[in-house]
Parts: C-alpha cells; structure tokens; sequence
C-alpha cells in the first residue's frame, strides 16, 4: 500500500502517573505491584460519606511539568466530574479537570533521527484521578471479572497536545521527550511496563494539499512506543482504504492489541457517551500562588535539553551519545556516577550505552533495576582505562558483575583476570613464542615488507594464548614488531 | 412540558436505572411536571451578574503526600456483594 | 425523666440525681414501648448504649467528664456508624455496616454522649414527608395521621416523643427546620462549612449540612458546640474557632434588627401559620427588638433552582451505588449493564429514582447551559439578596414552612406539591447561611415553626435570639398528646 497522496495528522493524550507516595484524594500508598485491593482505602472504594482530599505533591508535580514545558501555569484551577458507569471506576464518576486545567498552552521540541526538530503544541495539561483495574481471568470463577482498586486514585497529568504531528516517528519522539521530561523532573517514574506512561493516538487522514482535518480517531491505552508505533501505522492504513473506497472515518475510540496486533472499535464504551461534566462540589478552586510557583522554578530539576548540552560541554561527548543518554534521567545520573566512579566519560558513555543497555534490554529491565550499578560499571571502566585488563575480559568482568560476583576488582581478582602489562615478562612471553615458532618467523622475514602486517595476528593469537589472555595486547603488539623488525 | 419516551430511556440508560415498559409514561409525567417547574429559571434575569464569579471564595487546602491508610480490604469488603482472593468480582467485563 | 432538657440533664447527670445508665434505661424503654407508634428510630443499639453509659458514669465519677457525658440521643440514620448498619433510609444500604465514623459521630462520642439507636428519614435525604423511607414513614407524635416533615423527620418526631432529648440531623433544603416546624420542636442547620461532612452520606454535597435538634434553643447550642468543628478530610469544612454557643445566650437581644421578607408573607401561606409567627415577631419586638421590613426579591427562583442542583449533584453522588463494592446486587445479573439498572432500579425508591433522572438531564450534552448553569447564576442572585438584607439587619424571621403538617399521601401524585413545601427554607442551602426553626405557636393542634436566618457563621446570636424568645414563651415545652410536658399542660390543653 502506498500513502502518496495523503497526509496523516496526529495528536496525542498521554496519562502520566505521577511519581506520589499516596493517592491524589486520599492517604493510600501507590506502591505498585501490590495485593489486590490492599491499597485501595474507603475514599479509594467510594465508600458512603467519604470526601477527597487533594494531595499537594500532585499538585506541585503537575505545576514542574507545566514549568518543564514552558507553559501557562492555572494559578486557579478548578476540578470536575465526569460521569460514566464502569466497574473500575468506584464513584460512578472520574474527578478530573475540564473548564480550568492546572497546565496550560506550552511547547515541546522534538528532534528525529536525521537531525531535524519540531515544536509540538500542547493543549493544556490536567490533573485527574486514574481508575483501577477489571481483570478478567485469574483466582475467581470463570465468566466474571474482578476489580483490583489499588490504582483507582493514583493521580495523573493528562497531557493534550495539539495535532501537531506528521507521521509516527514524530510521535514517538515526542513521547519520548516527554518521558525524558517527566523522568528528569522527577514527577514520574517512567515505568513504561507498568502502565507509567499511557498513550492514546489521535489519528486523522487528508488528501496531501488540503487543510481541513479529516475525522479522527482515537486509539486508547497504548503502553509501549512500538505498539504505538503499529497502532498509528495500521490506523493511517485502513483510514486511507476506507476513504479510496468510498466510505466514510467515523469518529470512535479504538483499542490496539500489542500482543495480537489487532485493531478493533471499542464500540461498548462509547455508546451514550454523554459525560455530564460538572464541577465537583467536594473541592474548591486550586489556588498556587505565585511564591509556590517561583519555588517550584528555582528546584526544577535539569531539564534534557540543558543536560545534553552540559553533557557535550563538560565530558565532551558527541552530540548523538549526548543525546543517547542525556535524555533518560536514569541513565543520565547511571553515566554521571559511573564516569565519576572511573574518570573516563568517554568509556563510562560507551559502556552505558553500549553493553549495559544491550543488556537491559534483552531483560527486559529497567536501568533503575540493572543488576550492575553505575558504581560498579564505574569500577569496571577504570580498570579498562588503565589498561588493567582488555576489552574482551571487562565483558567477562561485566558478566560476573551482572551475575552478582562483586565490583570488577573482586572479579579480576578472583578470576586472575589482570592484565599482564609488565614489559619485562612480556618480552620474554614474545621471545619463547618466536623460538617455539621458527617457521612462521621464517614466514614473515620472508614476505614483502608491505604484507608482512597480515603475519602479524598469527604470533598474537599464539602469545595471548600463551598468556591465557591477559597480556595486554597493544603492548605485546609493540614488543612483538620490534622484535621481529630486529630479526628481518 | 412533554418529555418524549425516547428521552427518558436515554436518561435511563445514562444513570443506568431500568424502568419497566408499564411505568414509562407516569415517569415522564413525572418527570415533565418537575421539569416545568425547573422551566422557570429560563425567565430569572441574570443579567447583573456578568463577569461576577460565583460559588464560594474559600480555596481548596492540600493534604502532605504521607500514606495515612493502612490495608482494612478485610473490614471494607465484609458487606460486599461478591468477592473473591480479595477482588470484586462483576459479570465480565467486555471493553 | 425524659422531660428534661439536655442542660437539666447534665445538671443531673453531674449533681449523681441519675447516672447514665439509669437515664439510658429510661430511654431505651420509652423506644421500646413507643416507638412502634412513631417508626422514628429504625435501629436500636441497647448493649452499645448501656456499655457507653456506663463507662460515662466512671467517668462522672471520677469527675473529669465531657461537655455531653452520658446524655442518650440519636443519630439520623445518615451517618455513619462504625459497625451499626448505616442505611440511609434505602434499601440500597440495608445490609451496609460501616467501618468509620461519621466526624460528626466521632465528635459526639469523645464529648461522652450515649447513642441509643439511629432515625429513619428519607430515602437519601430526598423528601419532606418522610414518605420516601424504605423502612416505611415516620408519623407525627402530634397526629399520627400526619407527616413529621423530611427528611430528618425520624430525628424530629423521635425528639417530639421524648425518645431522646436530642438527635443529629441534615438539612439540604429544609430537612432539619421543617420537620422541626413541623413536630413543634427547635432545630438549627449552621452555616455550610460549619459541621463536617465526612461520613454524612451525600444528597447534594454543596447544599447538605448536619446540625442539631432538641427541644430547645438551649440545647441546640450545647450540641452544635460539640457537633460544629474544623475537620481536614472534609475540605469544604471551614477552619474557624467553634465558640461555645452556650456562653452568648444570655445576652438581652434590645437593639436587633429583625429583617422580615414580605416574600415569605405571601400566597400560600396558611393563615394560622402566618399569624402564629406575626405573634412571634410582636414578641420579639415587644422585648426591644426592632422589625425591618425586606425584600428577598429572588425567593420564588430558589425551589426552580435547587431542584436542578440538588438533583445533578445527587445523580453523580449516588452513582456509587452500583452494586460492586457494598450495598444492595439485584439477584443474578446478566451482563454488567443489567447489574447496573436492576440494582439501581430495585435499590432506589421512586423519589430517588427521579431525581437523579432530572439531574441527568440538567447536566446532559445541550440542556447543561440552560439548566445547570442557570441554576447557579440563579444561585449567586439569592445568595445577594441576602448580602444586601444582612446590611440592614442582624436576623431575618419568617415561616418555616407554609403550613403545619399535612396528612400522609395529600401531595398526591406531584412531586412538585411536596416541593414547594421547602418554599421558605431552600433558599439558605443555596445561600450557604445558617437557618433554624423555634415552635411559635398551634395551628389545627398542630405546631408551627418560626424561622430564623442568620449571617454567614452567626449561629451565636441566633441561638441566642432563639433562647430570649423560649425564655419569654412556652411553645417549645408543649407535649404531644400523650406526653406530658413538664409544667403538666398538653399540648390541646395549652392551645385552647
């Protein structure tokens, strides 16, 4: 199939958990992961006569977001109800913000692959309550569902951004900056796997010249940026089939099955969908005035622009590894203590980048949760550095740390992994090499002074074998031409 | 004033409250009779009010982010309808 | 013993004239042998109420007791008790034991008074006649043919029949002053914000508020010191000092301004009822106060306008009621939508039903601005015809209600007859302000109540009003027939 001929027009929602010890209306903990209905207090169950109470961090974490985005900050903001009947959510309502967001218009930047950026429009940004969980199979008998509250109340910002995106590459890189913005700010925790950071995608086709925006869709709840990614993708495609063949985009929600990669109306929920908004009567307007506000300005932690431009500044990094890891927070402070730790930024960011994440991610884990930490890469980069050991044993070092053995000293300790780098014991290491091997000797005097490099990796190999490895190699290298120089 | 029966069916549906087929009619009688008297805001001039806020001027106060509840799903679900290894159970849910 | 006031009781109480368990004994025996006639109190918690007073004798004993220690009363079944069944009225509740208390509970049970059982009431709060209750209605100790008022009317009738010398009740349009009209006794909803909300099962969340009744000025004061007080899980529950109301009754009321709205004077008004509070009013001028007249000119766009708020906030507050987490489950649900509309359908009576249909539709997609929004812009005008009246008077008097009790099923089938019966009453819940009803006088035999509207937090000097007019008149010492008041005059006796 082939898109010429039509543009694609994105916005996007994004629910952002904020990062609170306890819910936003009441004094239940957010922990996640937690037994069934365990965090799930009375105000949390709508039990009869209970009251919000609104949680000041929420606030405060909704008020940086707005500071992080340059945005207009609703120094009176207002909550409302809106109302719709579902098992997880316990009021019968969801209290959310509508009239009087607490964020209003602000930018975000993104930049794409090829270097070239773009400012995103946001909407506004909103408090609001999050809804607990159906579950539909598990310990209870078959045919029903059964709801877990514990999320029922962990309070969100919904980020509204203007259609401002293009294609799904553009999308996700401002999902992504916006990860990096609220993980560097410290108001979310960025747990993608844990429903963290939500997305729902705002897609609408056009035919390419035309400026009005065609019937857009909404597909909800996507939780990863490749499922957005194919949602967008297979969203695009049949708007664009269903309008060559003449048929019409109807406005709906949609799901996307990440696992099944199947796209389907969400038909159920939208029937009367008619949310009755009005202001909740059991909480006044938020005021934060303006010393809350300038407090709040001069804590806000380092945005990712300004780190990345830092990061290219103080350890030199390229631009792409200063982007690679300024723009997570976690793996920012990760790099920061690991090249402390070493006094190497470039291998710290090589070894950040390179082995450490390959292996997250093929686990599956966060940095945050990386079995080696920044202080013990740190260890490891160090000993790289000054030539303690190679390249080849730091990844043997590196898997013993992964697995739990101890810092990279220990390791080599205990391995005898340490590099021999004594000049004296090498040369007699080259020397009995080249006695044991007078053929190839003979071999190398012989050939043309031009290729006579190509030799070379053969007496390498026998010496590093000799020395089970831990000669080090740029040494032996050096010893080895010399010697074999003073023989031709 | 009239309320029309698919009217009040929609209304039904929204607040999710089953109206039996018999009773449809003396509901929207009802329902009409206090609708008319409601009718009667239609005709209050609020002009003056233009550009005056309403509702109270208090503000709401904020509460510090420290967990003060304990797990009690034992003593909150001890009159719930149907649970089971600490869930509510409801018939299946279809999204 | 029963004929007592609350004060004469804590003199009692705290001179060992009686203890508590002997006074709650007594209590406990006049429900068990009246109540049936009255259906006021729908649950009785005798062990609770004897464990309680007597732990409140010990401490009478030993001499460092509470304001309210060991005084019985009850509390309206709207709420909740941790660990008494909390029903509200509704057979959606009937099963539902709470695990908390009620602030307001909390507040009466560390000033050491003894809950003897809970009141019946409107299903939700939704009513004037307590008509509404799943548990059957309440009847009027001064004709039992007759409705006590709603919705606290299982508070009022219960306190009229001496059952108790006081109960905790709410008022989002009139529930606590008419059915206190109505049963001929004293009662004062305070200024929204006043008392917490935390517990108190939700009608409408920015009209509800609790407050007290008994039999006197004198006594709703020594209540709301104890019931009024800043709480933080109620967050429209204002932070401000609770006087003691007690101190300020005796201040001789010379010099008050009283303002009277010719609006509550007009059609409609029974003319007994009108003449019983223009008495009222000859008294109060008669010990040195001085009447004004004043305009309330937004009065008859209160009813129009709480019976769209009142309703949109209640569809939303009671959609909690699903049958998911606690309550009432219709009997074997066959998909999610029709646990949701047979368990509401069954759990709600019609009142309720209703509603919470009207206020769906005032908040639905097109008619919101028309209605909803109206509703508050009709709002914010009368609670500045109050603003303005309160800058040329202290109080403002009318009738409670327009007529004295009415008898069971005469509002027929209009839900707006009963409506209108909060004409003079709803207009404070919109305002926010404190309202009360003082007995001024019998009409058919039947009570009527005198209003009395005071400014934002002024609960001190209405009590105090109140108590000046019960000092110089016996209307609030009647007795329905049956129950002898204290000076020995039924109440027959007395209006002839």
């Amino acid at each position: 199939m082939s898109n010429s001929g039509w543009e694609t027009v994105i916005g996007l929602e994004v629910h952002v958990q904020l990062a609170t010890k306890t819910k936003i209306f009441s004094g239940a903990s957010t922990t996640y992961g937690a037994e069934p209905n365990t965090q799930a207090c009375a105000i949390d169950l709508a039990m009869p006569g209970t009251l919000p109470v609104l949680n000041k961090q929420a606030v405060h974490y909704a008020v940086m977001f707005g500071l992080a985005i340059d945005a207009e900050i609703g120094k009176e903001s207002a909550f409302e109800r809106k109302n719709y009947f579902y098992p997880d959510l316990p009021k019968g309502y969801q209290t959310t913000q509508l009239e009087k967001p607490i964020v209003g218009r602000g930018n975000v930047e993104i930049q794409m692959a090829d270097g070239r950026t773009k400012n995103v429009r946001i909407h506004h940004a909103h408090l609001e309550e999050d809804a607990g969980k159906s579950l539909h199979e598990g310990d209870f008998r078959h045919g029903v569902s059964g709801i877990d509250l514990n999320r029922a109340g962990t309070p969100l910002i919904e980020i509204v951004s203007e259609p401002d995106m293009s294609n799904a590459e553009e999308a996700i890189a401002f999902a992504k900056k916006l990860h990096s913005i609220v993980t560097s700010i410290g108001i979310c925790d960025g747990e993608m796997s844990q429903g963290s950071m939500r997305f729902d995608v705002n897609v609408s086709v056009r035919r390419t010249g035309t400026t009005e925006l065609g019937t857009r869709t909404e597909t909800k709840n996507l939780n990863s940026y490749k499922f957005m990614e194919e949602a967008i993708a297979k969203e695009v495609e049949r708007q664009i089939d269903l309008i060559e063949d003449g048929g019409t985009v109807l406005q709906e929600t949609r799901l996307y099955n990440g696992d099944t990669k199947v796209a389907r109306s969400m038909r159920s929920k939208e029937e009367a969908n008619d949310y009755r908004y009005f202001p909740c009567p059991d909480l006044l307007p938020v005021i934060v005035s303006d010393e809350t506000i300038e407090e709040l300005r001069r804590n806000l932690p380092e945005l990712p622009d300004a780190r990345q431009a830092r990061f290219i500044e103080q350890y030199g990094l390229s631009a792409y590894d200063a982007a690679m890891i300024g723009s997570d927070a976690a793996m920012a402070a990760y790099f920061e203590t690991a090249t402390k730790e070493s006094g190497n930024a470039k291998l710290a960011a090589n070894w950040t980048m390179g082995e450490l994440a390959a292996r997250l991610n093929s686990e599956d884990l966060s940095i945050n949760k990386s079995p080696v930490n920044a202080e013990q890469l740190g260890g490891l980069v160090a000993r790289i550095a000054d030539n303690s050991i190679s390249g080849k044993m730091a990844k043997e070092v590196f898997e013993g740390m992964w697995a739990g053995e101890g810092s990279a000293d220990e390791i080599i300790e205990a391995r005898g992994l340490k590099q021999v780098s004594d000049s004296g014991a090498l040369e007699q290491m080259v020397a009995d090499v080249l006695a044991a091997n007078q053929a190839m000797v003979d071999d190398y005097i012989n050939t043309d002074e031009a290729k006579r490099k190509k030799k070379l990796g053969g007496f390498m190999g026998k010496i590093m074998q000799a020395s089970k490895g831990q000669a080090n190699p740029q040494q032996v290298n050096q010893i080895l031409v010399q010697k074999l120089n003073e023989l031709v | 004033m009239n309320i029309e029966r698919q009217e009040i069916e929609k209304l039904a549906t929204l607040a999710r409250i089953a109206i039996d087929e018999s009773t449809i009619t003396e509901v929207a009688e009802r329902l009409g009779s206090v609708l008319e008297l409601v009718d009667q805001l239609q005709a209050a001039d609020t002009s003056s009010l233009d550009g005056v806020s309403s509702g109270m001027q208090a503000t709401q106060r904020l509460r510090e982010d420290e967990v003060t509840e304990i797990n009690q799903r034992e003593a909150l679900q001890a009159t719930a309808p149907d649970t089971e290894e600490g869930l509510f159970l409801v018939p299946k849910v279809i999204e | 013993m029963h004929n007592l006031t609350i004060a004469e009781l804590i003199k009692g109480l705290q001179s060992k004239e009686f203890t508590s368990v002997e006074l709650t004994q007594h209590f406990l025996a006049r429900i068990a042998a009246l109540n049936s006639g009255y259906n006021a109190v729908i649950t009785i918690t005798a062990d609770q109420a004897l464990k309680a007073a007597a732990a409140a004798d010990q401490r009478l004993a030993a001499g460092n007791a509470p304001a309210l220690c060991g005084v019985p009363m009850l509390h309206k079944d709207i709420f909740c008790t941790n660990g008494v069944r909390t029903s509200c009225g509704s057979k959606m509740l009937d099963n539902f034991i709470p695990p908390y208390n009620a602030t307001v509970v909390d507040n009466f049970e560390q000033a050491g008074a003894v809950v003897l059982g809970k009141t019946n009431m409107d299903e939700f709060a939704m009513g004037s006649s307590n008509e509404t209750s799943f548990y059957g209605p309440v009847k009027n100790p001064w004709a039992t043919d007759c409705v006590p008022g709603g919705s606290s009317g299982g508070s009022a009738a219960a306190v009229a029949a001496r059952l108790a010398p006081g109960a905790t009740a709410t008022d989002t349009g009139g529930s606590i002053r008419q059915p206190a009209a109505l049963c001929g006794i004293t009662g004062l909803k305070p200024t929204y914000g006043r008392v917490s909300r935390w517990g108190m099962i939700a009608f409408a969340s920015s009209l509800d508020q609790g407050g007290p009744m008994a039999r006197t000025a004198e006594d709703c004061a020594i209540m709301l010191s104890c019931m009024a007080s800043y709480d933080d899980k109620d967050s429209t529950c204002v932070d401000r000092e609770v006087p003691d109301y007690s101190a300020t009754l005796g201040k001789p009321i010379k010099g008050l301004r009283i303002g009277v709205p010719t609006e509550y004077f007009s059609e409609g008004l029974n003319p007994g009822t009108e003449q019983a509070v223009r008495a009222a009013l000859a008294e109060f001028e008669a010990q040195g106060a001085e009447l004004v007249e004043i305009s309330l000119p937004n009065t008859g766009l209160s009813v129009p306008a709480y019976y769209v708020i009142a309703p949109a906030e209640a569809s939303a507050n009671l959609s909690r009621f699903d049958g998911v987490r606690y309550g009432y489950r219709c009997e074997d649900p066959k998909d999610l939508t029709d646990l949701y509309s047979r368990t509401r359908a069954e759990g709600f009576g019609e009142e309720v039903q209703r509603r919470i249909l009207i206020g769906t539709y005032c908040l639905s997609a097109g008619y919101y601005d028309a209605y909803y929004g109206k509703a508050q812009q009709v709002r914010e005008l009368i609670k500045q015809d109050f603003v303005t009246a309160f800058e040329k008077v202290d109080v403002i008097m009318g009738p409670t209600c327009p007529s004295p009790a009415f008898k069971f099923g005469s509002k027929g089938d209009d839900p707006v007859a009963m409506y209108l019966e909060d004409i003079y009453t709803i207009a404070t819940n919109l305002a926010g302000l404190p309202g009360m009803s003082v007995p001024c006088g019998m009409v058919d035999d039947k009570p009527v109540g005198l209003q009395i509207i005071g400014n934002y937090f002024d609960e001190a000097r209405m009590l105090n009003v109140a108590h000046q007019y019960q000092q110089a008149t016996e209307w609030h010492s009647l007795a329905p027939e049956g129950i002898t008041a204290p000076d020995g005059i039924t109440a027959t006796e007395r209006a002839s």
